[in-house]
């Protein structure tokens, strides 16, 4: 089976029994790059993405992750800028710089005996046991069944107590009143807010953001589905998860770290 | 011992307008203050993406902590039945409400959107400490509020020792819910730590009876009642041995710290090359907040009010600075993403965050005393807190 994406206006056409077909993480299977208009193909039986749609809910049944190849010679800071881009962020005015919101950032790592160096991207790791979620007091902080972590920016007092047990650095508060935010991304001031694995792309059916910039980097795909492209790459190549010794058992996987 | 008599502080005095007037205006500033940061944003303060906890909560926790220990003379009164302490079970089961007050108002307006209070106080998620901690402090102000009332109100003192002991188990669960809001911390390696909830507990015996201490001497000399010396220096010298107990604590964790690999690096940060957060440990914390007040309590001039006071001002800023260098240097060391390795990143991995309190933090956590010390002066006008007299033939139940 193979689908055509042409661009964000006709994926809603595509059809196969009125749903959308995308094929996510078969991207590094196939060998080919993501890129608008490029022909993805899926592999036999793994569900995709089109699978699922706004009107249902998030299933248990799957678990959203994604494989960062960090081996990969690719430009980082495209993910960092399409994430931007999509999500409306950098638009503080006020704010020092270590008060700005990062949902991804592109953090260099350097093995002081040997030398070493590499970079890598780091988003919200989306923990299946995140300490954001267990410490948030009223709830805001949430996992989605299907394992996307979230704030709910109406609940969220602003306590930061999320920021504080989060061990990957990995959410900003809202320092500012914001003006323009993007339709997707109501980011408000007095808020904390973090990668959100693109959910509003993810519910209609396309890929996150940062994963779309990747060039293939970045796999994205159902961790639960022994067939997904994502889960077939893992059990071959394997991969590692940053703080793995804390047991929080991140969506995020990394080769190459 | 002589008959005890409670009287109202008067209210239509000089004295009285002017204390009411000078608190109210702390606590007032610190109330603009909050309003000039929650109007801007957080940006307008020191507090960034790392150090996301700031000044406010260094006075919050101080306070919130300080209320528990400040119900301490009152425990000892009904729990463990040493009469001395009765005349001023009052004052401290009111001051602990009090102080508590100012802390949570603090903690409330600090946050990014405290315009969500009734969120917080109608959605509840139970795995966490904060949730809890939301029931143990209201709870407390309640189990505290009858506990008083069983004291003030004759037909029901027989209750007093059952209120007591339920005040005093709430108090130990309050604290040991406020040092686990740091210990349960696994992202962060300065609070890791099990250790850290009985040492809030004996950090709250400290504060809150240094607190007690300068409220007591306080009040008493500027109503001109007497206060005699039996139960200052009975209550100076139990202070003494908290301050004692809280520098065993802080020793032992800083000792089983260094001894772990992965909370050595942290640890060497805060007793050794931490500037600020060094400093502050070493000379306000250890030097000016511990060894300093305990040579004054028990020197030569140990029974001197104004040493005593001295002593207790001391304790408290050193208690400040234990957690200013507890919250804020626990978050200034960076979190170590890749153990052993050096990162880097726009988003500040891998260094020292920088951390500079603004003057608005500053004045709402004064501000959170000011409240406190408001609600205190109120409460003495407005009920009977205060024995007439303290003099050491009524205070002292030895005497002849």
């Amino acid at each position: 089976m193979t689908i055509n994406i042409d661009d964000k206006n006709n994926e809603n056409q595509v059809e196969e029994s009125s749903r959308r077909n995308f094929i996510f993480g078969s991207v590094a299977a196939a060998g080919l790059t993501i890129a608008p208009g490029v022909m993805l193909y899926q592999t036999a039986g793994a569900r995709s993405l089109s699978d699922f749609s706004l009107s249902e809910k998030a299933s248990s049944n799957v678990r959203w992750g994604m494989l960062v190849d960090t081996t990969k010679q690719v430009d980082w800071n495209k993910c960092v800028e399409a994430c931007n881009k999509e999500h409306g962020l950098n638009n503080e005015t006020h704010s020092r710089d270590d008060q700005k919101t990062q949902y991804i950032r592109v953090v260099n790592v350097k093995n002081k005996g040997t030398g070493y160096s590499m970079s890598l991207p780091v988003m919200c790791q989306h923990c299946e046991n995140a300490p954001c979620v267990d410490v948030c007091p009223t709830g805001a902080s949430m996992k989605r069944a299907d394992g996307i972590v979230l704030v709910d920016r109406h609940r969220c007092i602003g306590c930061r107590y999320c920021m504080m047990a989060c061990p990957y650095k990995a959410r900003s508060f809202v320092h500012e009143v914001l003006t323009d935010q993007t339709e997707n991304t109501p980011r408000g001031k007095g808020c904390v807010e973090s990668c959100n694995m693109c959910v509003n792309r993810i519910d209609n059916g396309q890929l996150p953001a940062c994963v779309e910039a990747s060039e293939g980097a970045i796999i994205f795909g159902d961790l639960n589905d022994p067939q997904s492209d994502i889960s077939q790459l893992l059990a071959k190549h394997g991969s590692r998860q940053i703080r793995a010794d804390l047991k929080l058992n991140p969506g995020v996987h990394y080769q190459g770290i | 011992m002589k008959k005890l008599h409670f009287i109202e502080v008067e209210g239509n005095t000089k004295g009285f307008v002017t204390f009411l007037g000078l608190f109210g205006l702390i606590s007032l500033i610190g109330i603009l203050s909050a309003y000039y940061m929650e109007h801007n944003g957080h940006w307008v303060t020191g507090m960034n993406n790392q150090v996301i906890w700031g000044t406010p909560h260094v006075f919050a926790i101080f306070l919130i902590v300080a209320a528990s220990g400040a119900l301490n003379v009152a425990s000892i009164s009904s729990v463990f039945a040493k009469t001395t302490y009765k005349p001023l079970a009052r004052l401290s089961g009111m001051l602990s409400i009090a102080l508590l007050s100012g802390g949570l108002v603090v903690l409330l307006l600090d946050l990014g959107r405290p315009d969500r209070l009734i969120v917080a106080m109608t959605e509840f998620n139970f795995v966490s400490i904060f949730t809890w901690n939301i029931f143990l402090y209201t709870g407390f102000m309640g189990v505290v509020g009858i506990y008083l009332w069983t004291m003030m109100d004759r037909p029901y003192n027989n209750l007093t020792k059952k209120a007591g002991l339920a005040a005093f188990i709430w108090r130990l669960i309050l604290t040991t819910g406020t040092g686990s809001i740091f210990g349960f911390l696994i992202s962060r390696e300065a609070y890791d730590a099990a250790l850290l909830a009985p040492m809030f507990i004996i950090m709250s015996f400290s504060f809150g009876m240094a607190f007690f201490l300068l409220v007591l001497m306080g009040s008493y000399k500027y109503t001109q009642r007497e206060l005699g010396d039996y139960i200052v220096n009975r209550l100076k010298n139990l202070l003494g041995v908290f301050v004692a107990a809280v520098l065993y604590f802080v020793i032992v964790y800083h000792v089983t710290n260094l001894y772990s690999a992965d909370h050595r690096d942290v640890t060497i940060f805060i007793l050794a090359g931490g500037g600020i957060y060094t400093f502050l440990f070493w000379v306000v914390q250890v030097m000016m907040g511990s060894i300093l007040p305990l040579v004054l309590l028990y020197g030569p001039a140990g029974n001197k009010r104004n040493m005593i006071s001295l002593a207790a001002v001391l304790i408290i800023l050193g208690g400040l600075a234990q957690l200013y260098v507890i919250i804020i240097g626990g978050q200034a060391y960076p979190m170590q993403l890749f153990p052993g390795m050096e990162v880097s990143s726009s988003f500040y991995d891998g260094v020292v965050a920088s951390y500079a309190p603004s003057l608005p933090e500053l004045l709402l956590g004064l501000g959170g005393i000011g409240v406190t010390l408001l609600l205190v002066t109120i409460a003495v006008a407005a009920m009977k807190f205060l024995p007439i007299s303290l003099s050491d033939e009524i205070a002292n139940p030895h005497w002849n």
